[in-house]
């Protein structure tokens, strides 16, 4: 492989091979290599969440969001599943010639609203402009900082057998709101991204169990690669139950028709937790507190069975298993 | 929007009775064959071969509209694509199938203008944006794809768009079944045949193949308990001794099948042989622009020939899609080909059989 494809970027298979195969290796460390969602380190005895993500969505207007307030909860979610409280923000705007003025600005304010809803703060950023055609309309990075409870210790490696998996509501929402819009196919369903900041119903998590052992926002590559990396990551059998996994009607139909698998599509307003079995119940009743959560329910659990590996019960009793995304989903011919 | 009216066939009730019934009435080993990618993915998807009887075999047949595609129509593509006049405009599907040495993929990463739709009549939209480039859209699939993309071209001829072109690798089924039957090494006791192709050939297009073979045949949907219905039908032929053409989807598929669109594909094309992967050539199996129509034809225009080209190395994709062997059985499977780096289609296809199997089965 000579040279940079699109489906490196898918989030699945082949972007965890540039990743641990290409990247790592120029900066191995022991804190990176844990390859959660952000660092955990300390300094001066305190713990601090630190995260980045740069965001490039096309288009950057969508139903339910846009470029702005996604860049703003992607990191806030990054540094809350970290098991840390987001505190501070960097933005860095990379703007292409000829930009129209107004857009910026409504990307702005809802930069500030997201910020305002998620309870933190931007205080530092760049801005660079480049000539057309150098970035596709906007680019925006955001980094982040948390500070970590000490009796906190959440990473996808921490997975146990017994383990309850809670998912905190509908899955693909912002995915095919993405690619539905992208494709320029529209359709009467009211299918909007589900962005949304995370924070404050990990806080409330935290409140009712600090055991909690693994948490991950099913971003890029959704559901199907977040539950693989886990396993893998904890040498753990994952077991969930298809009929449980929540799908909106709009969205399980237009994945139908377009030949997606909802499992594979991204969220920007989902978490998933791995909780022992005892304080399940607890957790999901705090989540379903929360507004973003009101959906919770408890998908599955580690079992003692196939380590690695990710294995879904379906709707009729069959078993099969579900394998991480090898790229970019492609429409079918048929 | 929500798809409310298959809810029925998904019902899991439903689906453990024909279950059982399965387990019931099945005694003898048999071999049945689908043909038709999204039965493959279905059946992979809803685990069916893992609460099916030992005795029952499923089996994956050429179904697969990508995995069929010859290697040599893989290299046609590429070499449209790296004409600099041309815009390729393709089903996401084709994307990652390697060629000879290279794939769309790759072109597309060496900044070829290739774009993938979700239909023909994009293809038109982009002929009629791009005046001075030549827009060709790839017709790869069996009669479910091949009216839509007749009805492109009859309305491109209509509008008189002179830069719209077809490279027509499409197949056809019927011939398909008569060979896999004739081939001596291919052994299938029943074929689940499949419905969205039934919907535009109707029950009767299959009449003349079942009436030279009797060979059990059952057209079925998509849904669990429709291919769970249509095993059980094919168990029942079997295990009574005596084949029968039936169909288990008459909800969307007619006898005479959808006219309509017959009449467009015969206005449009004409049948011609066909080279399959993994099968070779079968007489009539494929389609071509035929009279006025011809101008629209990308090999013609663009003097392009599918030539042989031989299958990758140690590569059972014709063996699997005959049902000789299954995935596992093939040395390449999960070793030199993964859907990361596919050595034959049927790995890069979502649809492919090899792909399901690397995806949802668990060999272990």
């Amino acid at each position: 492989m000579d040279k940079i494809l699109l489906d490196h970027g898918s989030g699945g298979k082949l972007s965890h091979l540039l990743t641990t195969e290409i990247i790592l290796p120029f900066f191995d460390n022991t804190i990176l290599a844990q390859l959660d969602d952000g660092a955990v380190f300390a300094i001066d005895g305190r713990r601090l969440a630190f995260s980045t993500d740069s965001y490039t969505v096309d288009p950057i207007f969508f139903p339910g969001g846009d470029i702005g307030d996604l860049a703003i909860n992607g990191t806030v979610n990054d540094i809350s599943m970290c098991g840390a409280v987001p505190l501070f923000l960097s933005a860095g705007l990379i703007i292409e010639e000829g930009f129209p003025m107004d857009d910026l600005k409504r990307i702005l304010a809802s930069m500030q609203a997201a910020a305002k809803a998620a309870g933190i703060q931007i205080v530092t950023g760049d801005t660079k402009v480049v000539p057309k055609g150098a970035v596709d309309k906007i680019f925006i990075n955001t980094s982040g900082v948390g500070s970590l409870r000490p009796d906190i210790r959440v990473s996808s490696g921490m997975a146990h057998i017994g383990d309850r998996i809670i998912i905190s509501g509908s899955i693909a929402d912002h995915g095919v709101t993405i690619l539905t819009r992208r494709e320029g196919l529209t359709f009467d369903a009211p299918i909007t991204s589900d962005t949304a900041p995370l924070n404050h119903m990990v806080r409330n998590m935290f409140e009712v169990s600090t055991d909690i052992h693994v948490l991950r926002d099913p971003t890029r590559g959704g559901l199907g690669t977040a539950l693989n990396e886990i396993a893998m990551k904890s040498n753990a059998g994952i077991h969930i139950e298809e009929k449980r996994i929540p799908v909106k009607d709009a969205v399980a139909g237009l994945c139908e028709l377009l030949g997606f698998d909802p499992l594979y599509l991204a969220n920007e307003g989902k978490l998933i937790a791995f909780v022992p079995g005892e304080q399940s119940e607890a957790v999901l009743e705090a989540m379903k507190q929360e507004p973003f959560g009101e959906d919770a329910c408890i998908i599955g659990e580690v079992v003692d069975e196939h380590p690695g590996k990710v294995v879904m019960t379906t709707p009729i009793g069959g078993k099969r298993i579900v394998d991480m995304l090898t790229g970019e989903q492609l429409p079918r011919i048929c | 929007m929500a798809l409310k009216h298959v809810e029925e066939y998904r019902d899991p009730e439903l689906s453990k009775k024909l279950i059982d019934r399965i387990h019931t009435i099945s005694q003898t080993d048999v071999r049945l064959m689908e043909v038709c990618g999204t039965h493959t993915v279905s059946i992979f998807r809803s685990g069916i071969r893992s609460i099916l009887p030992k005795s029952i075999s499923l089996l994956s047949g050429p179904g697969c509209p990508v995995c069929v595609t010859a290697q040599g129509e893989i290299d046609a593509f590429i070499e449209l694509a790296r004409n600099d006049n041309v815009i390729l405009a393709t089903f996401g599907d084709l994307m990652r199938v390697p060629g000879t040495s290279s794939s769309l993929l790759k072109e597309k990463a060496d900044g070829r203008d290739i774009r993938v739709v979700y239909s023909t009549f994009d293809g038109i939209q982009m002929a009629k944006d791009n005046p001075g480039k030549s827009v060709v859209f790839l017709g790869v699939g069996f009669e479910t794809t091949a009216p839509t993309v007749a009805a492109a071209i009859f309305s491109a001829r209509q509008m008189n768009i002179e830069n719209f072109f077809v490279y027509s690798a499409h197949k056809l089924v019927p011939p398909a079944l008569e060979a896999l039957t004739d081939q001596e090494n291919v052994q299938v006791n029943g074929f689940i045949l499949p419905g969205h192709v039934s919907v535009i050939i109707g029950e009767a297009g299959y009449q003349p193949f079942f009436d030279r073979h009797r060979v059990p045949c059952v057209i079925t949907g998509f849904e669990p308990a429709d291919i769970l219905r249509g095993i059980s039908m094919l168990v029942d032929q079997i295990e009574s001794g005596s084949p029968r053409l039936e169909n288990a989807y008459p909800r969307a598929v007619s006898h005479g099948g959808n006219e309509k669109a017959q009449r467009l594909l015969q206005d449009v094309f004409e049948p011609v042989d066909a080279v399959w992967r993994g099968i070779g050539a079968i007489p009539g199996s494929g389609l071509k622009m035929r009279g006025p129509y011809v101008a629209f034809d990308a090999a013609d225009h663009f003097q392009i020939v599918a030539k042989a080209a031989p299958e990758p190395k140690g590569c059972a994709c014709g063996e699997i899609l005959t049902g000789g062997k299954t995935p596992p059985e093939c040395p390449l499977f999960r070793t030199r080909c993964t859907p990361m780096a596919p050595v034959g289609p049927c790995m890069v296809s979502s649809e492919g059989t090899c792909a399901a199997f690397y995806r949802f089965h668990d060999e272990e």
